[in-house]
């Protein structure tokens, strides 16, 4: 199942589908690591809005909600 | 002279190697036309001198914040280069890698933290790797200085990589899917100790608790210490300095000389705060009040940043900075400025927008009191009650919070979202810690003394020429009428453009009353920055938006110094 990052709840895997923005948003998020493929756990979901925090490649990077709507995973 | 480069990711220990490579004559400067900071120093490589240049770190050369713009500018005038890569995450390094080969200049790695890897289970194949990228690549542990010996060697031997085909954006990731497949081998392993408590730092609820009791064990830090070294060093030096300066007193008897060295005398004393002299009140502000706590501060800074812990405060932090227009990663210029309000508005172009920086930066400087002025509200409050003290920051707390929140809705332009990598708790080292901090606390005595003796010297030429009660006759009506205090402390809030701290100190003799003194230091702190910090406001901010942001300070001072006026005094 096909579903964007903010969705997926704590402690949930996904493969990266797509990214959804500009160029420069997919590039930069590539150096992070975040790019189609890739398999991510979510660490924490702050609440009120907060940022989603993901582990992928063995690190943690934090997330605004509005980014992590634009990232698409598959559901593992 | 050449110049090398040196590059890398954040937090991959870059500046650790540069200070291996460099050693003690190293030169911090900003780069043209700019005030991004960035360490220069010299090595010796074989018979030649080299320059050696820290870059801001950056992911790849398509910056997104001027640091990074800085970083591209740097290897565009860079002779050789030297990429610093975590080994710990190989993968996430090598776009820049790839970057860098395109660039066609010699090019060395320095694969850092291999140990770490190494016990992580995470094994790297040097030879396929260093054929895979046809450059010298070089195993370090900048920590323990392993590795440097053979990084400097490899230097002088740097030749130009022998192949570089420019790839496309999709090719690149398709290359290094390649090349780690390649080189990295993964042992599987469990959650260690250090994960699980870097996960309960960073979960809202167990991490939000933890970080406010972080940051109250930092101020309780920094009191605790500064109290200490001002009681068992500071104390005994100025005791001995008070006798020495009372017989310098008494040789050059009663005029401008003595007026302007050692300054008023009460019963033929030397009073520390109150006598204005240059080698009294002028050594006595900086170095016995406000130098300890400026120590700790820094001292816990750099423990704090060392361990890895503010990435952390800066994702707790996300959820309210967002609403404020800005979004965590604000919490560190906002938690600088709580130092000294100059690297704080400095630190604020690590934001990626033109709004963002410019709310950081007012909300900086309107709303946050440095150590200097905190040290000398202590001083003057403390010693009535807390509650006073409180009651200042309490107001300060409100106004930074509704300010953001007006600003946020205002001010035209993006506001980008957080994303931020939040790198591995590690293990802080004392020489490391000792360095960064006498580096910083070598700045503010640089750079505060100066200030305070101008701002000691105009303000006894003034005196005794009389300008002095004209000015305070002036805008006497605005301070003693519209924030009920005394006449008198117009001069000293107007000298709050020189020195804050200095200007606290002239608040003591005027007896004011204790709710006086709260509304005085409070319109004190919101009111005009110190001349050091406006130098770099206009500088960050350009004449346009330095003018919006003393608009904005002048208009919160004066409605929040009115409103306590009428809250407080009840007049």
């Amino acid at each position: 199942m096909e579903l964007p990052l903010v969705q997926l709840g704590e402690g949930e895997r996904g493969v990266v589908t797509r990214v959804i923005g500009g160029v420069g948003m997919s590039y930069h998020l590539g150096a992070l690591g975040i790019r189609g493929g890739k398999i991510l756990t979510v660490v924490a979901r702050h609440p009120f809005g907060g940022p989603v925090v993901i582990e992928i490649d063995g690190r943690a990077i934090t997330i605004g909600r509005g980014i992590a709507a634009r990232i698409w995973v598959e559901k593992k | 002279m050449r110049k090398v480069v040196l590059m890398g990711n954040p937090n991959v220990g870059k500046s650790v190697i540069f200070s291996r490579l460099t050693g003690a004559n190293v030169i911090s400067s900003n780069y043209p036309g700019t005030t991004v900071e960035f360490t220069q120093g010299r090595i010796r490589v074989g018979e030649e001198d080299l320059i050696l240049v820290d870059a801001p770190g950056t992911y790849s050369l398509n910056a997104t914040n001027r640091a990074e713009e800085i970083a591209v500018r740097m290897v565009e005038e860079a002779d050789l280069i030297i990429q610093v890569i975590d080994a710990t995450t190989l993968e996430r390094n090598l776009l820049l890698t790839l970057e860098l080969l395109e660039k066609n200049k010699p090019l060395v790695i320095a694969l850092n933290m291999w140990d770490e890897a190494r016990h992580t289970g995470i094994q790297i194949d040097l030879e396929r790797l260093r054929a895979q990228l046809g450059v010298p690549i070089i195993p370090t542990v900048a920590l323990t200085g392993e590795g440097i010996k053979e990084l400097v060697e490899a230097v002088s031997h740097a030749s130009p990589p022998e192949r570089t085909v420019e790839l496309s954006d999709e090719e690149k990731w398709v290359r290094i899917g390649a090349i780690t497949g390649d080189v990295l081998t993964l042992t599987h392993r469990h959650h260690t100790v250090r994960e699980r408590i870097s996960d309960a730092t960073i979960h809202p609820i167990t991490g939000i608790p933890i970080g406010v009791l972080v940051l109250l064990a930092s101020f309780a830090a920094v009191w605790a210490g500064g109290e200490a070294i001002r009681f068992f060093v500071l104390d005994p030096i100025f005791g001995v300095l008070q006798s020495v300066l009372g017989s310098l007193a008494g040789q050059l008897g009663p005029g401008l000389i003595r007026d302007l060295l050692i300054g008023r005398l009460f019963d033929g004393e030397i009073v520390w705060e109150e006598s204005m002299g240059m080698l009294t009140t002028g050594l006595y502000v900086p170095f016995a009040i406000v130098l300890p706590y400026i120590v700790t501060f820094y001292t816990v800074l750099a423990l704090l940043e060392d361990l890895g812990y503010l990435p952390r405060l800066a994702t707790l932090a996300d959820t309210l900075f967002h609403r404020l227009g800005m979004h965590g990663h604000a919490i560190i210029p906002c938690f600088l400025g709580l130092g000294c309000n100059v690297p704080g508005v400095l630190a604020s172009r690590m934001l990626e927008t033109k709004k963002q920086r410019l709310i950081a930066a007012t909300l900086i400087s309107v709303t946050t009191p440095c150590t200097a002025q905190t040290a000398m509200i202590f001083g003057v409050l403390g010693a009535q009650g807390l509650q006073y003290v409180v009651l200042v920051y309490a107001t300060l707390i409100g106004v930074f919070l509704v300010l953001g929140l007006i600003l946020k809705r205002v001010v035209p332009g993006e506001s980008p979202e957080l994303l931020l990598e939040i790198p591995p708790y590690r293990m802080p080292r004392g020489a490391v810690l000792f360095r960064k901090t006498l580096m910083r606390v070598r700045g503010f005595v640089l750079e505060a003394i100066p200030f305070l003796f101008a701002g000691i010297l105009i303000v006894n030429l003034l005196y005794f020429s009389g300008l002095l009660a004209i000015i305070g006759m002036i805008f006497a009506p605005f301070f003693a009428g519209w924030l009920g205090l005394v006449p008198e402390a117009t001069i000293a809030l107007m000298m709050g453009f020189l020195r804050k701290d200095l200007a606290v100190g002239m608040l003591i003799p005027l007896g004011m009353a204790p709710l006086q003194l709260v509304i005085a230091v409070t319109v004190l702190t919101l009111n005009f920055p110190c001349v050091a910090t406006f130098a770099v406001l206009l500088k960050e901010l350009g004449p346009r938006d330095l003018a919006i942001t003393l608009l904005i300070m002048v208009v919160t001072a004066t409605l929040v110094g009115g409103a306590m006026r009428v809250i407080l005094l009840g007049v």
